[in-house]
């Protein structure tokens, strides 16, 4: 209920109610604001971190099964080595061929060393994919964003020219190597590769190539 | 001469936008970021290309420090009703036979950072309140071949939540083997997929350079 307050009305002389100061001092709101900006910028984290996917295969638990074949002339073998180095070599290589083990490349983790020897073979691909993406950002394909992850997909699956590319590590790699290598597959969009455990041929093979007194061969024989 | 006298200006400014800033600033902050939960172990997760952010939940996470120890982290689900955290410690304990009482469950429920106690010392770990005796139980969760307590992690983890999926983040330094011994026992209880939580980085690839 609203009441109306009848103004008391003095005399003669007018009273004025007393001005209150419009301002208000913030100063001390603001040192306050200030500190719990920085306190925040501090503690959070912006930036989320991401994350990179990788599917191993099944393991081979029944001693009869046989690993699936691949074609040896499509094999591509990348082995991490100790102090950041990195070898290669192509085809298959058989315990039997013990004696005359082919020798490793040695590559870098740079542009011009291991992503330019994946890119020169799996340059058909690598084209195609590029292709595809150009032709998303010029706007010559219409396709929704969520389908062009799908789409790449599908042009991997149907490749049957690019290596098949499986990765070992030998046992001084680190972590970041790995990481390192399972990147360079994604930039070159190699379709088909696979993280394996180092053979002990290959082994005396990284140790050859590295000078690295042997253990494989002690334990071999 | 006459002085010339300058009105006094007040001294005060007017701080009310400033404050409008800040605020809008402040509530930007709150907003958009998550806090970041101490890790047991310092971590510099390598650089990748790849641009899929991190699941919110539903994920266990494996953290490889530089020196081989092996944490582990996974969250109560996408509903903290559902308190996934305690049943596994709980299964983990009728596992070991040690019986965890009310009050650790929830002290396990809302540890916010990755856990790497041996399972025997988990009730002194929880009842000790102090972060930095805490800290002295962080040993990293044993997995040698006699004790392979975090295969049990793992199996009872994908038990109570059967979406979880795994993440593995690991130092640029962490030695292979510790990461292969993980992939292993990963593999043993059929874990598959995995995601490597990286940094993001750019990536230029040059296709006309390379010749057939």
């Amino acid at each position: 209920m609203a009441e109306i307050i009848q103004e008391e009305k003095g005399g003669g002389g007018k009273k004025r109610a007393k001005k209150l100061l419009p301002h208000m001092d913030m100063t001390p709101m603001v040192d306050l604001m200030m500190l719990l900006i920085t306190f925040f910028m501090l503690t959070t984290s912006l930036s989320k971190a991401k994350v990179m996917e990788i599917t191993l295969p099944d393991k081979i638990t029944d001693p009869n099964q046989e690993a699936p074949k691949i074609s040896a002339s499509r094999t591509l073998n990348i082995i991490l080595g100790p102090n950041d180095k990195l070898y290669w070599y192509p085809g298959a290589v058989k315990p039997e061929d013990f004696n005359n083990l082919p020798p490793l490349m040695e590559t870098d983790y740079g542009a011009d060393g291991i992503r330019r020897m994946l890119l020169e073979r799996n340059r058909s691909l690598a084209k195609k994919i590029d292709d595809f993406n150009m032709d998303v950002i010029s706007g010559k394909i219409k396709i929704s964003q969520d389908s062009v992850q799908g789409a790449i997909r599908l042009l991997k699956r149907v490749d049957d020219t690019g290596p098949i590319v499986l990765v070992k590590a030998y046992k001084n790699a680190n972590y970041g190597n790995f990481v390192d290598i399972l990147d360079e597959m994604n930039i070159t969009g190699i379709a088909r590769y696979t993280f394996m455990k180092i053979a002990w041929y290959e082994e005396s093979m990284v140790e050859t190539a590295a000078g690295i007194t042997s253990t494989a061969k002690a334990s071999a024989n | 001469m006459p002085k010339i006298k300058l009105p006094t200006k007040s001294p005060h400014i007017d701080m009310t936008p400033m404050v409008d800033t800040f605020a809008v600033i402040l509530i930007f902050l709150l907003l958009t970021s998550q806090m970041r939960s101490p890790e047991p172990a310092d971590v510099d997760t390598p650089f990748s290309i790849s641009e899929k952010p991190t699941p919110d939940f539903n994920m266990m996470t494996f953290l490889l420090a530089p020196d081989g120890k092996v944490f582990m982290n996974f969250d109560n689900g996408p509903d903290t009703l559902l308190k996934f955290r305690p049943k596994v410690l709980n299964e983990m304990g009728i596992r070991y036979g040690i019986e965890f009482t009310e009050k650790q469950l929830r002290e396990f429920e809302k540890f916010p950072s990755s856990v790497g106690v041996p399972i025997l010392q988990m009730k002194e770990f929880l009842d000790s309140e102090d972060a930095a005796i805490r800290k002295t139980f962080q040993t990293g969760i044993p997995m040698d071949s006699t004790d392979n307590q975090l295969s049990f992690w793992i199996l009872y983890a994908r038990q109570v939540n059967p979406n979880i999926q795994a993440c593995i983040k690991g130092d640029s330094k962490t030695a292979f083997e510790t990461v292969e011994k993980v992939l292993d026992v990963l593999q043993e209880k059929n874990v598959k997929r995995f995601n490597l939580i990286t940094n993001l980085e750019a990536a230029k690839i040059n296709l006309e350079e390379i010749q057939q």
